[in-house]
C-alpha cells in the first residue's frame, strides 16, 4: 500500500487569491510563484490533515476533467516542486499543527 | 516591475483588487525631520482591535502587499501584535521606519516574522548632517545598528534617500554605505507639500542644477542617454494610460482610518470606522474618479510633449488644486531630466509665479500618502494538475 502523504502550507509565505489563481511569495526569498486554478485548489485543501490522495480525489477530480490517476501524478510533482521551494510542507504524517501553515483562512 | 508582478498587476486591475495597501500606524514620530510632511500628533489613532479588524477586512478584499509605515511604527507599543496579525492573514509586509528603536530583540521578532523588507530613512553617510535633519541626536548611529543588526538576520534592507538642500551631494556616499552594509539603495529628490497645505518645507528642495546632477548620474539611473532623452508625443495607447497605481490597484489608510488614494493623494474617500474598507474601495465616489482619468481627460499633460514620459503625481497635482492637471514639481523634473520645459512650465515661466504662492485647496484632518510594490521578488509560475 503506498505511504499516504499530507501536505501544508508553510508559515514563511505570503498569500493570496486573485480571482481562481493564487499569488505565493516566500518570506524566506522573495520567490514570488503563481498557482493556477487547480493547483490553487491544492494550495487551499494543504490543511495538514487531509492526505493528498484524497484532495485530489475529492477536490480535483470532482471539479476537473482529469483521470485520478493522471491527476495524482501531477499533483505529487505540483507539491514536491512546492516543498522544493519551502513554501509547502510534505510528510508521510499528518501535520497537526502545520507549523506554520496559514492558521487562519480567510 | 517584474514580468510576474506586472501581470498580477493587470489581474488585480481588472478583477478591482486592491493588492497594495500602506497603512499607517501612527503619525507619532520620535525624530522630527525638517521635511516630514506630517503633523506628530495623535488625534486619534485606530486601536489595536480596530487596526486587527481592519487587517482582516482588507484580507478578504485581496490585499497582498502591505506597507506598514508612520510616523514611526515602534512609537506604537501593540507594534509587533500588529506585525504578527498581519501576518496571520499572509500579508506581505514591508515595513518604513528610522529603524532606531529596532535593536538585537527586535530584529530577530521581525526575521521570525517573515517580513519581506524594511525600509529605512538614511539621509547622510556623515552623522552630523543626518541628526541634523532628523534633528534628534545620536539617531544616525541608533540607525545604523538597527541595519546591522537587521542584516544579521538575513532582512532585506533599503536605505531611503531623500534629497534636500542639505544633503544634496551626500547621495554617492549613502549609496556606497548601502552597498557596504548589503542594502538596497533608492533615492528620492522631491520634498512634498505638508498634508495641511503648508507648502514652506518646499523650500528645502535641491536646485535645478543639483537635480540635473542626480538624473545624469550613471550610477543612480543607468543609461544616462536613455533616461535623459527627449520625450515623444503621447501616442493614442499613452493617452489611454492610467497616471499610476493610485485608487486602481493601490491606496492608503491613515492612522484615523481614513482611506485615500495613496499617501501622498490626500483626497479623502471614507473612513474605515464608518464603512466596511471593501465598500469604500468599491463604491467610493472619489475613487470612482480617480479610476476614470486618463491622460486624454488632462486638458494641459495631454497636449505636453512629456505626457507619455512624465512622471506626473496625480497627488501633487492635486495638492495644486486639480487632480486633472499637472504637478509642477513634475515638470520642474522633466525639465531637469530632458532640458525640455513642459506646456505647464513654459505657462508657469510667462507669467511667473512663485511655487510656494501657487494656489492650495487646505485640507484639514487629512494626512499624508505613498505606494509601492515589490519589485524584490523573483518570480515563478506554477501550473498545477
Amino acid at each position: 500500500m503506498k505511504t499516504k502523504r499530507y501536505v501544508a502550507r508553510s508559515k514563511a509565505i505570503a498569500a493570496r487569491s486573485l480571482g481562481d489563481e493564487t499569488m505565493v511569495m516566500s518570506a524566506v526569498n522573495s520567490t514570488l510563484f503563481t498557482l493556477d486554478e487547480v493547483a490553487s485548489v491544492i494550495w487551499e485543501s494543504a490543511d495538514g490533515m487531509t492526505p493528498l490522495d484524497e484532495i485530489v480525489a475529492n477536490k480535483i477530480c470532482t471539479r476537473f476533467d482529469i483521470a485520478p490517476e493522471v491527476a495524482m501524478k501531477d499533483a505529487e510533482t505540483l507539491v514536491e516542486n512546492l516543498a522544493g521551494h519551502g513554501i509547502l510542507l510534505l510528510s508521510d504524517r499528518p501535520l497537526p499543527r502545520p507549523g506554520n501553515a496559514r492558521p487562519e483562512n480567510l | 516591475m517584474s514580468g510576474l508582478i506586472m501581470e498580477m498587476a493587470a489581474k488585480a486591475l481588472k478583477l478591482n483588487i486592491p493588492l497594495n495597501v500602506q497603512l499607517d500606524l501612527t503619525y507619532r514620530c520620535n525624530e522630527r525631520c525638517i521635511h516630514c510632511y506630517l503633523d506628530h500628533d495623535d488625534h486619534g489613532e485606530m486601536t489595536t482591535a480596530e487596526i486587527k479588524d481592519l487587517l482582516d477586512q482588507m484580507a478578504i478584499a485581496g490585499v497582498f502587499y502591505l506597507t506598514l509605515s508612520g510616523g514611526e511604527i515602534m512609537m506604537r507599543r501593540d507594534f509587533f501584535e500588529i506585525l504578527e496579525h498581519a501576518r496571520l492573514r499572509t500579508f506581505c509586509v514591508k515595513l518604513k521606519t528610522n529603524a532606531v528603536l529596532i535593536r538585537e530583540k527586535e530584529a530577530k521578532q521581525l526575521r521570525e516574522l517573515g517580513v519581506e523588507g524594511v525600509q529605512i530613512s538614511v539621509y547622510s553617510h556623515r552623522a552630523e548632517v543626518h541628526d541634523e535633519i532628523t534633528k534628534m541626536p545620536g539617531s544616525f548611529r541608533q540607525t545604523m545598528e538597527a541595519i546591522r543588526f537587521l542584516g544579521q538576520q538575513g532582512l532585506h534592507v533599503t536605505l531611503a534617500n531623500v534629497l534636500m538642500t542639505q544633503n544634496a551631494g551626500d547621495y554617492t556616499g549613502v549609496k556606497t554605505m548601502a552597498t557596504e552594509l548589503g542594502a538596497t539603495y533608492t533615492v528620492d529628490p522631491t520634498i512634498t507639500p505638508m498634508m495641511d497645505g503648508d507648502r514652506s518645507i518646499l523650500n528645502l528642495n535641491v536646485s535645478h542644477a543639483q537635480l540635473q546632477g542626480v538624473f545624469r548620474d550613471e550610477a543612480l539611473v543607468g543609461n544616462v542617454e536613455e533616461f535623459c532623452a527627449p520625450p515623444m508625443s503621447a501616442d493614442e495607447d499613452a493617452l489611454n494610460m492610467l497616471p499610476c497605481s493610485a485608487g486602481h490597484t493601490a491606496c492608503y489608510v491613515s492612522p484615523y482610518g481614513d482611506v485615500y488614494p495613496c499617501v501622498q493623494f490626500p483626497m479623502a474617500c471614507g473612513n474605515v470606522r464608518e464603512t466596511k474598507f471593501a465598500d469604500i474601495w468599491r463604491d467610493s465616489p472619489q475613487l470612482k474618479e480617480v479610476r476614470s482619468i486618463t491622460l486624454r481627460d488632462m486638458p494641459t499633460c495631454s497636449q505636453c510633449t512629456h505626457g507619455s514620459s512624465c512622471t506626473r503625481c496625480p497627488g501633487l497635482a492635486f495638492l495644486e488644486g486639480n487632480m486633472r492637471g499637472p504637478s509642477y514639481q513634475d515638470c520642474q523634473k522633466s525639465y531637469a531630466r530632458t532640458g525640455i520645459p513642459s506646456e505647464n512650465f513654459k505657462a508657469k515661466n510667462a507669467a511667473p509665479k512663485p511655487l510656494q504662492s501657487v494656489g492650495l485647496i487646505q485640507i484639514q484632518g487629512l494626512q499624508p500618502a505613498v505606494q509601492d510594490i515589490s519589485n524584490q521578488a523573483a518570480e515563478v509560475a506554477v501550473a498545477g494538475v
